[in-house]
């Protein structure tokens, strides 16, 4: 806590002055493109440098002749000397070019771009519910700590959390094959056009989505809850009681906005666990994602595949924490630059 | 043992002292409902794990030999049902809780491990060296873990070992950040600095006296590591990544969805391995919470 008097000395070292900013901004997008960095080579090497012949693994259980095994090395450029291969790769990488796929024998590019929009759409929407969820339920948690309401909710939460996100997907898959009532499969009917072809694919979203929900939610529920615990005890929410608050008021319009920041950071930094989630709810649910094609890639494994949705998954959990670091300042004024 | 009855050794007085603390920690442990009953079911499947030689026998689990028919509903022969081979599933869900904890411990083992020795060095040598550990610990923070680990999977040969460094090398960053910030708070006690002051080495200071005062933390940390290993394990054995020759809970919904079980509607062969994961992981994440809350000083009133 600066005296006023001390302000001028330093007039563009101020908080938020332009410079101080800019170094924010440069600090972050440095460390962001150092991890950028990082992955880039984690995931060359990791795929080329363990043990292991790419060529070998791909034609696993077939019979094959050294002549045919020479030819695909030739093919996919794993004849190469190592250091020649990884600048293919980094100047593919530039052109966002990240090889052809063994089974698909098709651009990984093009395949990511393909499956991009399904798995965004089950996974934004599985995320913005959980969170939702998970923020009204911790806030309700820990308003009535320690009662029934409590109780149950946190039970709750941490026994959903404790279940295989596949195994509650198969046990939907299971009741709802049996009982019909919501799709257990695909994205949308064959055949369905125009208006009613966006409802379809909402009925087929159902099932998937609470599963996500199911799963991830109860975090949510549990950093919200401690989080308003520790701000329920703050000196500032007796104040406002003492001015005669109501205490729905006092929740609603002092504690919440406070314990709602640490929350919305770690569903940003949580992005991590969504891609496994999307991973495990779209080869159960035969979702036409990512997440499926990433269980394709393993199956065979097709190391073009795997790799560059390795890549892809990391950049995008990457810019969403860099999204995380540049929004945080706007929305909490106490770390404002 | 040699310090004289009137004056007892330093030793023997440490060592009343963590008998204190431990008999402490036990009671305020007592308070947490939920952690004694995590406890009970955690020493349950210990004891079931171990057990599992003496209940299941060797020709049970043949796939060949199988001794019902197979996808039978449960029945008193078979309490929980048959597989697609004829296997029982409680014989299964038994000898598959041999893998699932001992992948669950060794895995949490090497990650907390790691976690420990890389949280004490960046929160002691500061400087370059600590910000680098950081740096490497926040990367590795942020990429998604499924996927790594699945990669990882992926390109070492398939077995148990494999999923155990798989998921320990993903799982420990967390436990890093919390031991660093820990052992910056222990650093910043004035006995440290007189340990400094009498000759204390950067060893000595680790071992003697950070650690200690870390490994509480490090324990609710395990416990509830534990708990996201198993279910990690059953994850990576679900995406066909496990050693194909041994019996897990992941394995075995594996199995069941490659018979076509969710299809068909066996919920028996479903319902049990899943169950099992479930149950194991509350346990330990009630234990961890437990632990934690009887470590946290603020919440000694109770919650």
């Amino acid at each position: 806590m600066s005296a006023p008097s001390a302000a001028p000395a330093a007039p563009d070292r101020g908080r938020g002055s332009p410079r101080r900013i800019a170094v924010y901004l440069a600090g972050r997008l440095l460390g962001a493109a150092a991890s950028m960095a990082a992955v880039t080579v984690t995931a060359f090497f990791l795929f080329r440098v363990l043990p292991g012949d790419p060529v070998r693994t791909m034609t696993q259980g077939r019979a094959v002749t050294e002549a045919q095994l020479d030819e695909l090395r030739r093919q996919y450029g794993l004849d190469k000397p190592l250091g020649e291969q990884f600048l293919d790769y980094c100047s593919g990488l530039l052109r966002l070019d990240l090889g052809v796929s063994y089974q698909y024998r098709a651009p990984v590019t093009e395949l990511i771009a393909e499956r991009l929009w399904p798995t965004v759409l089950l996974a934004g929407t599985g995320t913005l519910l959980a969170a939702v969820l998970g923020l009204w339920l911790g806030t309700r948690a820990a308003w009535r700590r320690g009662r029934v309401v409590d109780q149950v909710n946190t039970g709750l939460a941490l026994t959903l959390w404790s279940v295989p996100t596949f195994w509650l997907g198969l046990l939907l898959i299971v009741v709802f094959a049996g009982t019909g009532g919501f799709p257990t499969g695909g994205m949308a009917t064959p055949g369905v056009r125009g208006p009613a072809a966006a409802l379809d694919v909402a009925h087929h979203m159902v099932l998937p989505v609470a599963t996500m929900v199911a799963v991830v939610y109860a975090q949510y529920l549990m950093i919200m809850r401690s989080s308003l615990l520790t701000e329920m005890g703050s000196d500032y929410l007796v104040t406002a009681r003492a001015k005669g608050l109501r205490d729905a008021l006092v929740l609603r319009r002092h504690a919440v906005p406070n314990a709602l920041l640490p929350t919305v950071t770690l569903v940003f930094l949580n992005l991590g666990q969504v891609v496994a989630g999307a991973i495990l709810v779209e080869t159960v649910f035969s979702w036409p994602g990512l997440g499926q094609l990433f269980y394709q890639g393993l199956r065979l494994p097709d190391l073009p595949l795997v790799q560059g949705l390795f890549v892809f998954f990391s950049a995008g959990v990457i810019l969403m924490n860099l999204l995380a670091d540049l929004v945080y300042p706007l929305l909490d004024p106490r770390v404002r630059v | 043992m040699s310090g004289t009855p009137a004056r007892p050794s330093p030793r023997a007085l440490a060592r009343q002292r963590r008998r204190l603390a431990l008999s402490g920690f036990w009671r305020r442990y007592r308070r947490h409902r939920a952690g004694l009953l995590g406890l009970a079911g955690l020493v349950l499947f210990v004891l079931l794990a171990l057990a599992a030689p003496l209940l299941v026998a060797p020709g049970d689990l043949s796939v060949t030999r199988a001794p019902h028919d197979a996808y039978q509903p449960p029945a008193p022969a078979h309490p929980l049902g048959t597989d697609n081979f004829g296997r029982s599933l409680l014989d299964l869900v038994v000898w598959g809780s041999r893998v699932s904890l001992t992948v669950g411990f060794l895995a949490t083992l090497v990650s907390v491990g790691l976690g420990t020795l890389v949280g004490i060095t960046a929160g002691h040598y500061r400087g370059v060296a600590g910000a680098v550990l950081m740096r490497v610990t926040d990367w590795f923070l942020v990429l998604p873990t499924l996927v790594l680990a699945v990669a990882l999977a992926t390109v070492l040969s398939r077995s148990t070992l494999t999923i155990v460094i798989a998921i320990g090398i993903t799982a420990w960053p967390t436990t890093a950040r919390l031991v660093r910030a820990q052992t910056l708070a222990v650093e910043a006690r004035p006995y440290i600095e007189r340990s400094r002051a009498l000759g204390g080495g950067h060893t000595h200071i680790m071992l003697r006296h950070v650690l200690p005062n870390v490994l509480p933390l490090v324990l609710a940390q395990t416990t509830l590591l534990v708990a996201s290993s198993i279910i990690a394990e059953s994850t990576l054995a679900f995406l066909g990544l496990g050693d194909p020759g041994t019996v897990s809970w992941g394995g075995t919904l594996q199995d069941a969805r490659r018979a076509g079980a969710v299809s068909s509607g066996v919920w028996w062969y479903l319902l049990p391995p899943g169950a099992a994961i479930a149950l194991v992981a509350l346990s330990f994440t009630l234990c961890g919470r437990a632990v934690e809350g009887a470590l946290d000083p603020r919440s000694r009133e109770g919650r």
